[in-house]
């Protein structure tokens, strides 16, 4: 469990801030689902894999008799589809977006349980350019977030089943198998024996190697000409992504092992890396509406992690240190009272933030100090805590703003 | 109180199924323990022969979760109880040691033979959601994410899954002694989830910081060479079971009884409201007695069980205790379920209890020790008692905080004072609670047998003749 500080949610703000404006000027809207959601939402094959649905906050309701459970919002996805499906499934295409907060049991105790998301889902967008979009969307996101070395990594999920079905695995080893790679264990997948050896050199070459741009691809295309129709179908999906990102000046990594984590991803998967850390990712996942009984729409969308990204992202010098105004009163009377708060309101009705005190706070962390009293004429005297000129006193209400206006 | 603790190594033992092999396992390696068996009136064992080993005999159930916790540092139990627990919480602080050379049968996943379910496959291929029965929760869910099922409920029991099903539960997770014992109970076993063997299990922070090795050493002979037992191991269920497919007619009305110690005085008292049930009286042998009313069910469950069945629908009446009634109602205020009438029998007063060294008279004088003496207790104030929805609510109500409820199977009077500080649990005459050496500090309230009922089934037009003629032919039973 943690607590999110002042300086925290200065990081918080400043990831939502870019992110909402970024989705809103590509014409996604914000919705916000619900933080206790049916359990049944998520145990579908094709959802979330029995290792995550393992690790969900699932308790009785209030009418728990009956055996029905909610569970605290495990993925940020799942619901977005659902609310599409409940209440927008006239529209062809929806472009919606959210930050919430989902949560995962966790056993050891060091890790966060609740973590926080921003996504986009872009419903109804057919491939390959609504896979750009998204893709392009999320890179706009970081880029004006000054994160540096961000590093995108594409695989696809066609690939990784194809290449599975080839192993001839029973139903139950499959499973297990897909679980695995899904959690990111390849070694598992190259160390299985696959009947056809022309497999077992194609997995071990696209572990080994990582493509820059979509040549690579048609090199793969090239070398192995006995690859299954379905690992080919896939592939000229993942080609014409990397050309149409290619053509954008969009740098990537081709790593086919960049597919893990959810179930639900049909085609296009992609991740964000930065300082060794995953800040993102996202996917095609055409299979997810149907499943839910939404009919057959196409979809794709990507989350960046906020909890992550809080650590990398820069925030802006001047508003380090000294800002702001201390209204100080000397003492404790009705009057000074009053004439605090009312310089305080006219203050804030200019556009500064204005802080009251009476106990003798510290000073250092203000631009301007503003000493009030009951002194006549004027009650007013202006600290500059910055370039330490001369108090300015025996100044009126107008005189203050001005003094503060011209900095 | 907890110098007490200090320097000892501490044993939990289990009651029940494994408490004779693990006797005589522990005669055998010699580890000094006496007064070890069913006929033992206390919890707490000293080691004649290892000063500084202690032991306590503790319901088989509560052993993994009181080692995980660290509350002892070694334990004897059955593979189940482990699985039921690391299922859930696989990075806790449990370690098996070694399978000792005991057990019996398997945890398996059944299914009626009437049910028209052959195998996993024809399961998973059924529209509708899947109705779980299993004292193992856990296990039982894990079963369901592992299969994929897209929908799937699951009701914890506290006994007697086997009768669930086909009425009441598409699935059961089982214990069984073998394929062909559950197969005679008209049960298809689908899967075996994992044999059960006695374990010899240790908490990690003891394992891997306290000289245990003069007590491990004592068992090498006995610690078993065969790999350790994971839940992945399955066997091969034979295809030739001869199943017998009874036919259990759906019925109109379902009536629940209950069986162990309620079933000898509700046998008396349906006898004396004239209402005869076959199967039940003899101090009966059948989970599916019958009654001269063709249109009644009856079922023997544990009466833990009946509100929460009663409140889904399964029953439409049945025979509990108050307590368990209100045990339910505390957690779902809205439940369908009420109380008709009380039968009169199995009385107990469900009490509050510390140990008789602790200086409080009533809960205020605990509460002001709860926020005076944090130190003396070790706070939070550590509850055990198997109401835990009533011991919550009394704890809430009473504004004892901090607290932190340790859920039990019966008999917490064995966790005061050493692995508890306060106790919420029944009793008829006191007696017991004062052997152990305790007091008791408050009556919640008094809980005897009653007749509860599923509202709906009241007003329902299909049901309501019938339930009321069976509900005034059982107050007969009060004259």
């Amino acid at each position: 469990m943690r607590d999110l500080l002042p300086e925290d949610m200065v990081r918080f703000r400043r990831i939502e801030d870019v992110f909402r404006a970024c989705c809103c000027s590509w014409g996604y809207r914000e919705v916000r689902t619900p933080t206790l959601e049916y359990l049944h939402l998520f145990t579908a094959t094709g959802t979330l894999t029995p290792g995550m649905l393992g690790k969900v906050y699932s308790f009785l309701d209030w009418d728990g008799w009956s055996g029905e459970r909610v569970v605290l919002r495990p993925d940020g996805t799942i619901p977005v589809a659902r609310l599409y499906i409940d209440n927008m499934s006239g529209q062809k295409f929806a472009r919606l977006f959210y930050v919430t907060n989902i949560f995962a049991f966790e056993g050891t105790g060091k890790q966060n349980r609740e973590r926080w998301q921003c996504g986009a889902e872009f419903f109804g967008g057919a491939r390959p350019a609504a896979d750009v979009e998204t893709i392009l969307l999320a890179a706009e996101v970081i880029r004006k977030l000054g994160l540096n070395a961000v590093e995108l990594r594409l695989s696809h999920a066609g690939l990784v089943k194809a290449l599975l079905k080839e192993f001839s695995l029973s139903p139950a080893e499959e499973v297990k198998m897909t679980s695995r790679i899904l959690e990111g264990d390849w070694h598992a997948l190259a160390k299985a024996k696959c009947p056809n050896p022309e497999v077992g050199r194609l997995v071990a070459a696209l572990l080994a190697l990582k493509g820059k741009s979509s040549s690579f691809l048609h090199n793969v295309k090239a070398s192995f000409p006995k690859a299954s129709p379905d690992f080919k179908d896939s592939l000229e999906d993942l080609i014409s992504i990397s050309t149409l990102l290619d053509n954008q000046g969009c740098q990537y990594k081709i790593d086919i092992a960049a597919a893990h984590g959810f179930e639900y991803y049909t085609g296009v998967c992609f991740q964000f890396l930065a300082a060794g850390e995953k800040i993102g990712g996202g996917g095609r996942y055409d299979n997810l509406v149907p499943l839910m009984n939404g009919g057959s729409i196409p979809a794709c969308g990507f989350a960046l992690y906020v909890d992550p990204i809080m650590k990398l992202v820069p925030l802006e010098k001047e508003k380090k240190g000294k800002s702001g105004i201390l209204v100080k009163g000397e003492e404790l009377n009705p009057e000074t009272v009053k004439a605090c708060f009312a310089l305080a309101e006219s203050l804030r009705d200019t556009g500064y933030s204005a802080e009251i005190d009476f106990t003798g706070r510290d000073e250092s962390d203000f631009r301007w100090v503003i000493l009030v009293s009951r002194n006549k004429p004027s009650p007013f005297v202006v600290k500059d805590c910055v370039r330490r000129r001369p108090r300015y006193s025996g100044a009126s209400l107008e005189e203050v703003l001005k003094v503060v206006s011209e900095g | 109180m907890k110098d007490y603790q200090v320097g000892y190594i501490k044993l939990a033992l289990p009651k029940g199924r494994f408490l004779w092999p693990t006797a005589s396992l522990l005669g055998e390696i010699g580890l000094g323990l006496s007064g070890y068996s069913d006929k033992t009136k206390q919890y707490r064992l000293r080691s004649t022969r290892f000063p500084d080993l202690s032991a306590k005999i503790l319901q088989e159930k509560d052993i993994p979760i009181q080692v995980a916790v660290g509350n002892y540092d070694l334990g004897i139990c059955g593979s189940d109880w482990i699985e039921e627990l690391v299922m859930k919480y696989p990075a806790g602080s449990l370690v098996k040691i070694s399978s000792l050379s005991y057990g019996e049968g398997g945890i398996y996943a059944v299914t009626s033979a009437q049910a028209g379910i052959a195998n996993l496959d024809d399961l998973l291929a059924r529209r509708n959601d899947c109705r779980i029965v299993s004292e193992y929760p856990n296990l039982a869910e894990a079963l369901a994410l592992n299969l994929r099922m897209r929908r799937f409920r699951i009701f914890p029991v506290w006994g007697a899954a086997e009768v669930y099903p086909p009425e009441n539960a598409d699935l059961a997770v089982l214990w069984g002694k073998s394929a062909a014992h559950i197969a005679k109970q008209g049960l298809i076993p689908l899967k075996k989830l994992l044999p059960v063997t006695a374990f010899l299990i240790a908490n990690r922070e003891s394992l891997e910081s306290k000289d245990l090795s003069r007590i491990l050493t004592c068992f090498n002979s006995q610690l078993s060479a065969e790999p350790q037992i994971s839940i992945e191991n399955e066997l091969d269920i034979s295809k030739e079971l001869n199943i017998p497919c009874p036919l259990w007619p759906a019925k109109e009305i379902n009536l629940a009884l209950p069986d162990g110690h309620q079933q000898a005085p509700t046998a008396q008292f349906l006898k004396q409201a004239g209402l005869a049930v076959q199967g039940y009286s003899e101090g009966g042998v059948s989970r599916r007695p019958s009654a001269d009313l063709d249109w009644l069910g009856i079922k023997v469950i544990r009466p833990q069980d009946m509100p929460l069945q009663v409140a889904n629908g399964n029953f439409d009446l049945a025979i509990t205790g108050e307590d368990w009634l209100r045990e339910h109602l505390y957690r779902f205020p809205s439940s369908p379920v009420k109380k008709l009438f009380a039968l009169g029998f199995g009385t107990v007063k469900i009490v509050a209890a510390v140990s008789q060294g602790m200086p409080v008279r009533n809960i205020a004088d605990l509460r002001a020790f709860v926020q005076s003496s944090p130190d003396y207790i070790g706070a939070p104030l550590k509850v055990a008692s198997e109401y835990v929805n009533i011991a919550d609510k009394y704890l809430r109500d009473n504004r004892i905080s901090p607290y932190r409820l340790i859920p039990t199977w019966g008999a917490s009077e064995a966790f005061l004072p050493e692995d508890a500080d306060i106790l919420i649990d029944n009793t008829q005459t006191g007696k017991t609670l004062k052997e152990h050496n305790l007091k008791i500090i408050d009556v919640l309230f008094q809980s005897s047998a009653c007749l509860i009922a599923n509202k709906n089934s009241l007003r329902s037009p299909g049901k309501k003749e019938k339930t009321a003629f069976l509900t005034e032919k059982l107050r007969a039973g009060l004259k």
